[in-house]
């Protein structure tokens, strides 16, 4: 290590505090006859008399420099994802403020349902990332509606069902092969979709082996959902075999490319026989993304689905944009409008800023700052990586587990999670389900965080291991630097404590209160 | 009020493992074993887990004396045994006396000692195995002292303190002297969820439940008329039969036209209700924490009744939870039969939930 980074690690090791407000719940600030501005001139709402309250509602009376100084004092507890984050699976990146700009400069001021010939420059910016995303992946059209990855899984399994209905084949095509590391989306989709679904295990390769698929590939087979790499971080090299033997069985074959960082420009979905796949905007395209949105999906396939994809479609037509609704066999919407246009901008602004030069640095750095990680992360005492028998190299990121640790001093990786907050860490990622190494976490670098970062990363965590060892206490009882102590989860399975509204916040808490 | 935890160590379990005995259930079997020098490790791994539990939390433990908790766990209460006898009575004397006075039983030992647990438990209070046996089929036994001790902890820790069904499995351990493998269903018992055996994923356990009872619906809903059903046993066998108007919890029981038509059948009176032209088919469980399909547990499915049902109707359902947690990855067959074993192996789609099935290797 040198010497720079072992003194930025000492100094962030000393110096991390989150603001702590004794800030009561917004009801219990009430003073009768405190308001904010009233208006005067302010119109009667204009519904039916069934409609309207018989008594006014019951509303904190607060002065309004009272209400955002309380929601402020909240946000400043709340506000997270502010240290080094190596949160897995999410591929985190730096958001440049210029995508931020340019959305609120241009796109604030339009709608949807303007006149097309009113919205020629987002069109321009849709038509030109298709391009761009169509040339990353070898696919011929892509959609941007889908509001996520599992919305995108969705409009793929829904295609898959228009496309084989379409054959006159959906009755017989009712099974969608995916396999257990794959992102849970997958199967959850294809289910909602009405298939039925069959899960491939691991074998010994870390992934399942092709005579396992060989076993479940019939007249049946609608389609094969995979990841590959999944979050394992093992890249199946079957996977052109696997694309012929369903093709050969009549199945459609998806890429969900949420695992896509590591393989950027080093290979095409088309390319590998693949009839769709899908990248997620707000993660591998530098979009941002918050806790449960917004975030883009963008759905791209071969020539054969197009017919199928949600309309409307944006179309270039010479100097003109147009948009074609007049698709009949289109699935329909799976989102409003175009999807959220804010967040294509902005994946559209990194992508024109990365160029295809800097995807593939990017995608290198991001391989290169795992196995770095991976090879720091088995010198930490206790800490396992998922299948160590597996020789195989982990790409961009792998499931780590703390089993060890836990067997040998009962702190969780939960625990270790809270303990690492107080060094500034963001919270672990552990796994997606289910989990087949026990206290799991999985960490990813991306091309994000500097070499330091990662070692402080990895510092805090070596640290914290060994507080682990030497004082439990002090880990389990972790976090102790952050806005609150940690949640007691009981709590929360606790119907006669939980409460989502003050009403039954009075009734279940009426002693604690009268004794206040 | 603080809580309670019943301890029970057998400290003569395990005693037959390094002696390369299959178990130690005999008791010659431990003053050979005593005569030959081994170690009573069931002591030490009683007191890694005590000390894990008294890490995690504070709670008051009732044991008994000496070599069976006191021992171990030094400011416990003390349950007098009048007569010691150096047999499964000593144990079953001691959870008799934890009856309305315990949270939780946490007894140390392997499957003959949770057999007798359970047998005396007559309250069905909740118990947790500390492992230290020779044999551990039973899905009772937290993966390490130290799981079983942070997962008591937690347990009584929680404010709903929930609780499954686990079976409880022990092998003939004469017969496995003998080169015979013969593994029956004793008892079902409630023990805490999140034993350690694995980490349950985050608020995933209610949801797998509902998942396999959708899964029985379904499977329920699809069965044809006129043909048999040969129903393993099991907690979620016994679930499915629930729904075919209840049968046996550790038998074979015979559903025909969705009513359950024979109980706690053997192989031999299988083999007659099975001689009919009606088809048949097997629907099955993994039976315990060892990823057994078939030969542990479910016996009188045996060969014979396969082959005349067909090894290729065999129907298995399991929550992908219990999959998970197999290492390696795979369920095992063992029907006496190598021939047939080996015609069960490959490849087995495993019914998980509605519409899902997970695809696992079977080996013998």
């Amino acid at each position: 290590m040198t010497a720079s980074i072992a003194h930025r690690s000492k100094a962030q090791f000393a110096g991390v505090h989150a603001a702590r407000w004794a800030e009561p719940v917004v009801m219990e600030m009430t003073y009768p006859g405190r308001r904010g501005v009233v208006f005067d001139d302010a119109p009667a709402p204009a519904l039916p008399e069934g409609a309207m309250r018989k008594a006014a509602p019951v509303l904190p009376e607060m002065t309004e420099h009272d209400a955002l100084r309380h929601y402020l004092h909240l946000s400043q507890m709340t506000l997270g994802m502010m240290g080094v984050s190596l949160f897995g699976t999410c591929t985190m990146k730096y958001n440049p403020r210029l995508g931020e700009r340019a959305a609120l400069q241009h796109l604030s001021h339009i709608h949807p349902l303007q006149h097309p010939d009113t919205l020629q420059g987002i069109l321009e910016l849709y038509a030109n990332f298709n391009d761009f995303l169509c040339e990353v992946s070898g696919m011929d059209q892509f959609v941007f509606q889908a509001g996520g990855g599992a919305d995108a899984a969705y409009t793929h399994a829904c295609v898959t069902r228009a496309y084989h209905a379409a054959r006159g084949e959906l009755a017989q095509r009712d099974q969608i092969i995916t396999t257990i590391q794959t992102h849970p989306c997958s199967p959850a989709t294809a289910n909602a979709a009405g298939f039925e679904v069959i899960t491939l295990s691991l074998e010994e390769g870390g992934y399942p082996s092709l005579e396992q698929l060989k076993s479940v590939i019939g007249p049946r087979t609608a389609a094969l959902m995979v990841n590959n790499p999944d979050d394992m971080g093992i890249y199946n090299p079957d996977i052109k075999e696997w694309v012929r033997l369903v093709h050969e069985a009549g199945g459609l074959c998806f890429y969900d490319h949420a695992n896509f960082n590591g393989v950027m420009t080093r290979l095409r979905a088309r390319e590998l026989g693949f009839d769709a796949c899908m990248y997620m905007l707000h993660k591998t395209f530098g979009a941002p993304k918050g806790g449960g949105g917004p975030a883009v999906g963008a759905y791209g396939c071969a020539e054969h689905l197009v017919p199928f994809l949600p309309s409307p479609l944006v179309v270039r037509d010479g100097e003109r944009f147009t948009l074609d609704d007049d698709r009949p066999q289109s699935i329909g919407k799976v989102r409003e409008f175009w999807g959220n246009a804010p967040q294509v901008l902005k994946a559209y602004v990194w992508a024109r800023a990365m160029g295809a030069e800097g995807l593939r640095e990017a995608a290198d750095i991001s391989v290169l700052a795992n196995n770095y990680m991976d090879l720091r992360l088995g010198q930490v005492r206790g800490v396992s990586r998922s299948n160590p028998d597996v020789t195989a190299p982990r790409m961009e990121m792998t499931r780590h587990s703390v089993d060890q640790v836990t067997q040998d001093t009962g702190c969780t990786v939960v625990d270790i999670s809270n303990r690492m907050t107080d060094f500034g860490i963001d919270a672990l990622w552990l796994s997606h389900e289910p989990w087949l190494v026990a206290e799991p976490f999985t960490p990813e670098a991306g091309e994000l965080w500097s070499r330091e970062d990662i070692d402080y990363w990895i510092d805090v965590l070596e640290h914290v291991v060994t507080e682990a060892y030497e004082t439990p206490e002090l880990v389990k009882s972790a976090p102790h630097n952050a806005p609150i102590h940690q949640l007691k989860g009981a709590d929360m399975a606790d119907p006669d404590t939980w409460a989502t509204t003050w009403r039954a916040y009075r009734r279940k808490h009426a002693d604690r209160l009268a004794a206040e | 009020m603080m809580p309670v935890i019943g301890l029970v160590v057998n400290p003569y379990a395990g005693i037959g493992g390094p002696l390369a005995r299959k178990g130690s259930d005999e008791r010659h079997l431990i003053a050979q074993a005593l005569h030959t020098g081994a170690i009573l490790s069931s002591a030490q791994r009683a007191r890694r887990a005590v000390d894990a539990i008294r890490t995690a939390t504070a709670t008051h433990i009732l044991t008994g004396p000496g070599a069976f908790g006191a021992d171990m766990a030094p400011g416990a209460d003390i349950v007098t045994l009048t007569e010691i006898t150096h047999t499964a009575r000593d144990t079953a004397t001691l959870v008799s006396s934890f009856q309305g006075r315990v949270d939780l039983i946490l007894f140390c030992g392997g499957d003959g000692t949770a057999r007798d647990v359970a047998a005396a438990n007559c309250c069905d209070v909740p118990i947790l195995g500390i492992p230290a046996g020779v044999k551990m089929h039973s899905a009772v036994f937290a993966r390490s002292p130290e799981r079983a001790g942070q997962a008591a902890a937690a347990f009584l820790d929680s404010a709903v303190r929930p609780v499954e069904r686990v079976e409880i499995l022990d092998l003939d351990e004469a017969a496995r002297r003998n080169g015979r493998l013969s593994a029956e269903l004793f008892a079902v018992a409630r023990s805490p969820v999140a034993r350690g055996v694995r980490q349950k994923p985050k608020a995933g356990g209610g949801d797998l439940l509902a998942e396999t009872d959708a899964a029985l619906g379904d499977y329920v809903r699809r069965m044809e008329t006129g043909q048999n059903y040969v129903l393993g046993p099991g907690t979620t066998m016994s679930a499915l039969k629930d729904r075919l108007g209840g049968g046996t919890l550790l038998g074979v029981d015979l559903a025909r036209d969705r009513r359950i038509i024979a109980r706690d059948l053997t192989e031999d009176q299988l083999l007659t209700h099975l001689a009919t032209p009606a088809s048949a088919r097997i629907v099955l469980t993994v039976v315990g924490g060892q990823g057994f399909l078939l030969g542990r547990g479910n016996q009188q499915i045996s060969a014979r009744v396969i082959e005349r049902v067909g090894p290729d109707r065999i129907d298995v359902i399991c929550a992908a939870d219990k999959l998970a947690a197999l290492s390696p990855q795979e369920l095992t067959v063992d029907t006496g039969d190598v021939a047939l074993d080996a015609r069960l192996s490959g490849y087995r789609q495993v019914t998980t939930g509605p519409g899902r099935r997970q695809v696992v290797r079977v080996v013998f």
